[in-house]
C-alpha cells in the first residue's frame, strides 16, 4: 500500500539522473542476427537452433502498412540468462524458471574482472581463487549479491570461428576454475556469473574432475548464468548494476536477454 | 465376289469458281466459304436455295466444321460433308457429291475447298495437325511439312537417282503456266540457275521446291446433266474416281501413293489410259510428289519419272501440260484450297473458263490429289479422269 | 569426330543473354510412356501383347490386331539411317536460334520408321544405335548416333542439349562437408568441370572433407548455410549467374522412429536442410538458372537433388528423415515443372544407404560415396531424369512398382 502524497525522490533522481546523463546506461547485448554462433555440442545429443527470422510482410502484398517477423531460436542463444531449472543440479530447487524466479533477482550489482591480458595468452585461462583475491586487494571485496562478470574482450572476436575456437579437443575458451565456483557462492553469495563466450563454463569444462562446474555448481545452488556479454570493456570493477530479466516463458530454462549496465559517471 | 462399281453416268460437273488468293487476309473462313457459294450461285444464275447439298473442306473452319457454316451462310441442305482430307479433298469431294446427285439425296451440290491465312495460322495448323505429329515429328525441328518432305526427297533422289535439275524442270515449266493468272503469289519465270540456288529450307529441299500459304478458295458445282444443261452450263463428266488411305503403310518411307494399288481400276473405268490425257494436274505441294503421281499413275515405271519428262513439254503449248495454272507452287496453296486447285482447272480447261493459258483441243484430264502428311508420309489419295461434256 | 565444343569464355557484358525457348511440348498421354522410359535411360516402345508387334508412334490400339494390351518393353535400339535432312528453317522459336538442325528417318531394327534428331556423325545409309532422350522442353525425343560410338560425341551441339555434361559447364555442390560432397567435387574436376563452387555452413565447424576439396583445382569454397535465407540470397546473387548444374547433396540423417521417439527438434532440422532448405535454393538460385538456359552451349542445364530412396517409401528405421526426403521430392516435381518453363531439367538421384558416419549400423549392401558421386556424374552426362544408385535403391523401386503395400509391411533398415 503506498503513500498518495509521497514522491518517490529516489526513482525520480535515478531517472533524472540518466537522462542528464550522470547515470549512464551501457548495452552488455549481442545483436540478435543469423550470424550468432550456437555451442557447439555432439551432434547425436538434441541441437539447440540458431537464431533464425522470416519476414512475415514488409508493406507489401502481404500486410500494405506493416513490417514484422516471426523468429526462432533456441533459449540459449546469443547473450542471454540461464536459470537454474537448465541444469539437473538444479531441477528441483523453488522458483527455479524464467518465470519463477523472483523478479527483484533481476536487478543486481556487478563485479567486473579484467582478464583480457591472460585470455589473449591462453585461450584456455582459468579464473581461479587467487585472482579474485587479488582483485579484491585493489577494488574491494565483492559485495553480497553481486554478478562476477569476467571480461576477456571475446566478444570483439572478430569470426565466429575465432570466437567458438574449435579444434579436434573441443572449444579453447576462457572461463572459472571448479574452485572458484563454490568458493563465490559460500564466500561472496553471489547472485550468478557472467562472461563474454558462448557459455559460462571454460570451452575445455567438460573435461574437469567436475564436468561443467559453472553450470553444475551455480545452478545448484539456485544461481544464474549471463553468458555472451559484450562491452565490459566500459564497465568500472564496482560499482555498476545490471539488469537482466530473461523472458517469462513457462518453465523456461533461459532465454535472450537485454542485459543493460547502469553506471554513475 | 466381283464387284464393279457404278459409272457416273448423268453427273455433271460444273460452274468453276475461284476466290483470287492473297497472301494474307483478315477476313475469316466462314467469308471465303461464303464468297465461294455466292459466286457459284451468281454463276449458275441460280438461288442459293437451289444449293441443297455442301461438301467443304477447310483448315481454318476450325472450331466450326461445315455443320457451323451452315448455320453462318443461313441454308438448311439435305445433304452435307465436311472432309478434313486436306489436299486430297477435292477429288474426294468429287466422288461423295457425285454419288449423292447420282442417288438422289441431293440435286445440287456446292463443292469448296477453302482457307485464310492469318499471320499465325501456319505455324497453328501445324502444331495441331494430328496426334503422331504432336508426339513424334513436330518436336523434331518444328520444320511443318518441309522436313518431312526433305526426308522423302532425300531417299528418292538417292534411291532412283533423280537430279535437283528433274524438279526444276517441273518448276520451271509450272511457272510459266503461272504468269498470266492476276493472282498467283508467284509473279516472276523462274530459271534454272534462280532454282539451282535459291535457299536451302531442309536439305535437299530449297525455297522453289516450297509451296507459299495464302488465302483464297476454290469451288465447282455437281449437279445432273440435265439439270447443267437446263441452267445453259458447260460441264464435264466424270468417268473414273479412286481414293486410297494409309496406304502401303509397311514401306519404310514414302515413295510411293495409294494411286498405286488402284491405278488399274482407275482406267478400266474411264476406259481410256495414260496416253489419252490431253492434260494433267497433279497435286504439287512438292515437286518429289508430281514425280511419285507420274509413275504411280502410270505414265512410267517406278523411278522413271526424271526420264519421263525429259523429252516433254510441260507448258500449256507443250506435248505434256501440266498442271496448267501452275499449280500450287507458283499459284500458292490456299490451305484446303490447294486440294480443290486441280479438279477446279481441271473443270476450267474443259469447259473454256480459264484463267491463264487454254490448251487446245482438250477432250480428257486426269486430276490427282495428295494430302494428310500424318506422320512420316501422306495418308490420303483420290485421283478423276473428266472429260467434256457434250452439250 | 564431333566437331569439338568452344572452350567457354568469359561473358562480354555489352551483349544480350539469349532468352531461353523451348521445343513444342504438347504430347498425347501414351507419348509420354516414352518420356517415363526416356528418365531412367531405358530404349522401350509399345509391344503388343498379343501379337508382337513393336508401336511407333504410341498409340492405344495395335495398329496390326486391334489388340490394347500394349506394353513398354525394351527393344533393340539399333537400325539404319534412310533418309536425313539439316533443317535451314523452322516454325519454331526453339529451332530457330539453334539451326542448322539435323533430322533423319531411321528404320529401326524392331520395325518401326522413326523420325530422330540426328547425331554429327551419322552417315546415311549407315547403321545407328537410338537413345530415348528428354528434350529441352522436358518430354522423350529420339536420338540417333553412329553405332559405334565416335570421337567426342559428347560434344555434339545438338545431343548436348538433352544432356547435362559437367565438361566445361560450372557446378555448385550445396554441402561440401560430406564425404559425398568431396566425392562429387572431385569426380565433378575429373570430368571437366569449367569451376566448381562447394557450399559450406557453420564455418566453427571444421571438417576433414572441405580441407581435401580445398586442394582440389579448379574449386573453392563459399558459405552457404540452406537454413539461413540470408546466406542462400547472399551466394546466389554472388555466383547465381554462374551456376550451370546445381548438385543439392543437402543432407541430415538420424536414426529413429515414430512412436518410440518424440523428437521434434530432429524433425525440425531434417525439414530445415532438406525442404525448407531446397525451398530457399529454389527461390533464389531458380530464377537466373532460368534465364540462363540458354546461354550458348554451356548455358545452365541442369539441377539434380541427390534424395533416399525412403523419399519414396518410409523407412520407420529412418522415420523422419524418410518424410523429410518424401517432402523434398514432393517439392523436387513442382521445381521440375517451373525450372522446365526456363528449359532446366530437374534430376533426382535416388541412393540406398551410404556408407557413412550417420549409416553406420545399416547393414549392407552400402554405397561407397565416390560411387554415388560417378553415377550422378554419369546420369548428368545421359541426360537421365531419375538415377536410381546402388541394388538396394533398385529393389525398392522395383517392389514399389510391383506392389507398394508389400514392400511397406516389410521395410526396415
Amino acid at each position: 500500500m503506498h503513500n498518495e502524497n509521497k514522491k518517490p525522490t529516489q526513482l525520480l533522481e535515478l531517472v533524472t539522473a540518466i537522462t542528464r546523463g550522470n547515470i549512464k546506461v551501457i548495452d552488455l547485448t549481442m545483436t540478435l542476427d543469423r550470424k550468432v554462433p550456437t555451442i557447439v555440442l555432439p551432434p547425436e545429443l538434441g541441437q539447440s537452433w540458431p537464431f533464425r527470422m522470416e519476414e512475415i510482410s514488409k508493406y507489401n502484398e502481404k500486410g500494405p502498412a506493416t513490417y514484422w517477423n516471426n523468429f526462432s531460436c533456441g533459449e540459449h542463444t546469443g547473450t542471454h540468462f540461464d536459470a537454474p531449472i537448465h541444469w539437473i543440479s538444479g531441477k528441483d530447487l523453488p522458483n527455479n524458471s524464467t518465470d519463477t524466479i523472483e523478479p527483484e533477482k533481476f536487478i543486481a550489482h556487478a563485479c567486473v574482472v579484467d582478464c583480457c591480458r591472460e585470455a589473449e595468452k591462453n585461450p584456455d585461462y582459468l579464473l581461479t581463487i587467487d585472482d579474485v583475491c587479488s582483485w579484491e586487494k585493489t577494488y574491494g571485496k565483492i559485495p553480497p549479491r553481486s554478478w562476477l562478470l569476467m571480461r576477456t574482450d571475446w566478444s570483439m572476436k572478430k569470426t565466429p570461428e575465432e570466437y567458438l575456437n574449435l579444434d579436434d579437443e573441443g572449444a579453447h575458451t576462457p572461463g572459472p576454475h571448479e574452485e572458484l565456483i563454490p568458493w563465490l557462492i559460500d564466500e561472496r553469495d553471489v547472485i550468478g556469473f557472467g562472461c563474454e563466450d558462448v557459455g559460462t563454463d571454460a570451452g575445455q569444462a567438460s573435461n574437469f574432475k567436475t564436468p561443467m562446474p559453472c553450470h553444475h555448481l551455480m545452478h545448484g545452488r539456485g544461481r544464474f548464468g549471463l553468458p555472451a556479454l559484450t562491452n565490459l570493456d566500459k564497465l568500472p570493477a564496482q560499482g555498476t548494476v545490471i539488469i537482466t530479466p530473461p523472458l517469462k516463458i513457462r518453465q523456461g530454462s533461459g532465454s535472450p536477454v537485454r542485459v543493460l549496465a547502469l553506471i554513475e559517471e | 465376289m466381283d464387284i464393279t462399281r457404278n459409272k457416273y453416268d448423268g453427273i455433271a460437273v460444273c460452274a468453276p469458281v475461284t476466290i483470287p488468293y492473297t497472301r494474307y487476309s483478315l477476313k475469316s473462313s466462314h467469308w471465303f466459304c461464303g464468297q465461294s457459294i455466292a459466286a457459284l450461285i451468281k454463276r449458275a444464275k441460280i438461288k442459293k436455295e437451289a444449293i441443297d447439298g455442301f461438301c467443304i473442306s477447310s483448315f481454318t473452319l476450325s472450331p466450326d466444321s461445315a455443320v457451323g457454316l451452315m448455320q453462318h451462310l443461313g441454308t438448311s441442305p439435305r445433304w452435307l460433308d465436311h472432309i478434313p482430307m486436306g489436299g486430297a479433298s477435292g477429288g474426294v469431294a468429287l466422288r461423295r457429291a457425285a454419288r449423292a446427285v447420282q442417288s438422289g439425296d441431293a440435286e445440287i451440290v456446292a463443292c469448296v475447298g477453302a482457307d485464310t491465312n492469318h499471320v499465325d495460322t501456319f505455324r497453328n495448323t501445324i502444331a495441331t495437325f494430328s496426334q503422331f505429329a504432336n508426339d513424334a515429328v513436330y518436336p523434331y525441328g518444328s520444320g511443318g511439312p518441309n522436313s518431312s518432305f526433305a526426308f522423302l526427297t532425300d531417299y528418292y533422289m538417292r534411291e532412283f537417282g533423280a537430279k535437283r535439275e528433274d524438279f526444276g524442270k517441273l518448276c520451271i515449266a509450272q511457272r510459266e503456266n503461272a504468269l498470266p493468272v492476276k493472282h498467283a503469289m508467284m509473279k516472276k519465270p523462274l530459271n534454272m540457275d534462280d532454282y539451282i540456288n535459291a535457299r536451302t529450307i531442309a536439305d535437299p529441299i530449297r525455297l522453289y521446291d516450297c509451296v507459299m500459304p495464302c488465302a483464297g478458295a476454290e469451288g465447282f458445282l455437281v449437279m445432273s446433266i440435265e439439270r447443267a444443261k437446263f441452267l445453259k452450263l458447260p460441264y464435264t463428266q466424270i468417268l473414273s474416281t479412286i481414293e486410297r488411305h494409309n496406304a502401303f503403310p509397311d514401306d519404310p518411307i514414302q515413295y510411293r501413293g495409294g494411286w498405286a494399288i488402284d491405278v488399274d481400276e482407275f482406267y478400266e473405268q474411264a476406259g481410256l489410259g495414260p496416253k489419252d490425257m490431253d492434260l494433267v494436274q497433279l497435286y504439287d505441294d512438292y515437286p518429289v510428289i508430281c514425280f511419285m503421281q507420274i509413275e504411280d499413275l502410270g505414265f512410267c515405271d517406278k523411278g522413271e519419272a526424271s526420264k519421263f519428262i525429259k523429252d516433254k513439254d510441260l507448258t500449256t503449248k507443250g506435248n505434256f501440260p501440266l498442271n496448267t495454272s501452275g499449280g500450287q507452287l507458283s499459284q500458292g496453296q490456299a490451305g484446303a484450297g490447294g486440294g480443290f486447285l486441280g479438279v477446279v482447272e481441271t473443270i476450267r480447261q474443259l469447259t473454256g473458263e480459264v484463267l491463264g493459258y487454254q490448251v487446245d483441243n482438250v477432250q480428257n484430264g486426269l486430276v490427282s490429289c495428295f494430302g494428310m502428311i500424318n506422320y512420316d508420309r501422306g495418308l490420303c489419295t483420290s485421283a478423276a479422269i473428266l472429260s467434256k461434256g457434250d452439250l | 569426330m564431333t566437331t569439338p565444343l568452344s572452350k567457354p569464355k568469359r561473358k562480354d557484358p555489352t551483349k544480350r543473354t539469349r532468352i531461353p525457348s523451348l521445343p513444342p511440348g504438347k504430347r498425347s498421354r501414351e507419348a509420354h510412356g516414352l518420356t517415363a522410359m526416356a528418365a531412367v535411360g531405358r530404349f522401350a516402345l509399345q509391344v503388343c501383347n498379343e501379337c508382337q508387334k513393336v508401336q511407333y508412334p504410341p498409340r492405344q490400339i495395335c495398329s496390326n490386331c486391334l489388340n490394347d494390351k500394349l506394353f513398354w518393353r525394351d527393344v533393340n535400339n539399333g537400325g539404319k539411317l534412310l533418309a536425313e535432312t539439316k533443317l535451314q528453317h523452322s516454325n519454331d522459336t526453339y529451332f530457330r536460334d539453334r539451326i542448322p538442325w539435323r533430322l533423319g528417318i531411321v528404320i529401326a531394327d524392331a520395325g518401326p520408321s522413326i523420325v530422330a534428331h540426328l547425331g554429327e556423325d551419322c552417315i546415311r545409309d549407315q547403321r545407328v544405335r537410338m537413345s530415348l532422350s528428354i528434350d529441352r522442353a522436358g518430354n522423350a525425343v529420339i536420338t540417333a548416333r553412329p553405332e559405334k560410338p565416335t570421337q567426342l560425341e559428347e560434344d555434339d551441339v545438338q545431343l548436348r542439349e538433352m544432356a547435362f555434361n559437367p565438361k566445361d559447364r560450372r557446378v555448385l555442390i550445396v554441402d561440401g562437408k560430406t564425404e559425398l560432397g568431396l566425392r562429387i567435387a572431385e569426380n565433378m574436376v575429373a570430368a571437366g568441370a569449367r569451376d566448381v563452387f562447394v557450399g559450406s555452413a557453420e564455418p566453427w565447424r571444421s571438417s576433414s572433407y572441405l580441407d581435401k576439396i580445398n586442394d582440389l583445382e579448379r574449386t573453392s569454397i563459399y558459405s552457404l548455410d540452406v537454413t539461413d535465407t540470408e546466406s542462400v540470397k547472399e551466394l546466389a546473387s554472388m555466383i547465381g549467374d554462374k551456376v550451370e548444374i546445381l548438385v543439392n547433396n543437402s543432407y541430415h540423417l538420424r536414426m529413429g522412429g515414430l512412436v518410440d521417439k518424440f523428437d521434434i527438434n530432429t524433425a525440425h532440422d531434417e525439414m530445415e536442410i532438406h525442404y525448407h532448405g531446397l525451398m530457399r535454393l529454389a527461390a533464389f538460385f531458380g530464377p537466373i538458372m532460368k534465364l540462363r538456359s540458354a546461354d550458348g552451349p554451356h548455358g545452365a542445364s541442369a539441377w539434380l537433388n541427390v534424395l533416399s530412396a525412403y523419399a519414396l517409401i518410409n523407412n520407420p528405421d529412418l522415420a523422419t528423415y524418410s518424410a523429410s526426403q518424401a517432402a523434398a521430392l514432393s517439392l523436387s516435381q513442382c521445381l521440375r515443372s517451373e525450372m522446365a518453363a526456363g528449359g532446366i531439367r530437374v534430376l533426382n538421384a535416388f541412393t540406398g544407404p551410404i556408407e557413412d558416419e550417420w549409416q553406420q549400423i545399416a547393414p549392407p549392401p552400402k554405397l561407397i560415396p565416390d560411387t554415388v558421386a560417378k553415377r550422378i556424374i554419369k546420369g548428368l552426362q545421359d541426360g537421365k531424369e531419375d538415377i536410381i544408385i546402388g541394388a538396394v535403391a533398385e529393389e525398392i523401386c522395383a517392389r514399389i512398382a510391383e506392389n507398394a503395400k508389400e514392400i511397406e509391411r516389410t521395410i526396415k533398415l
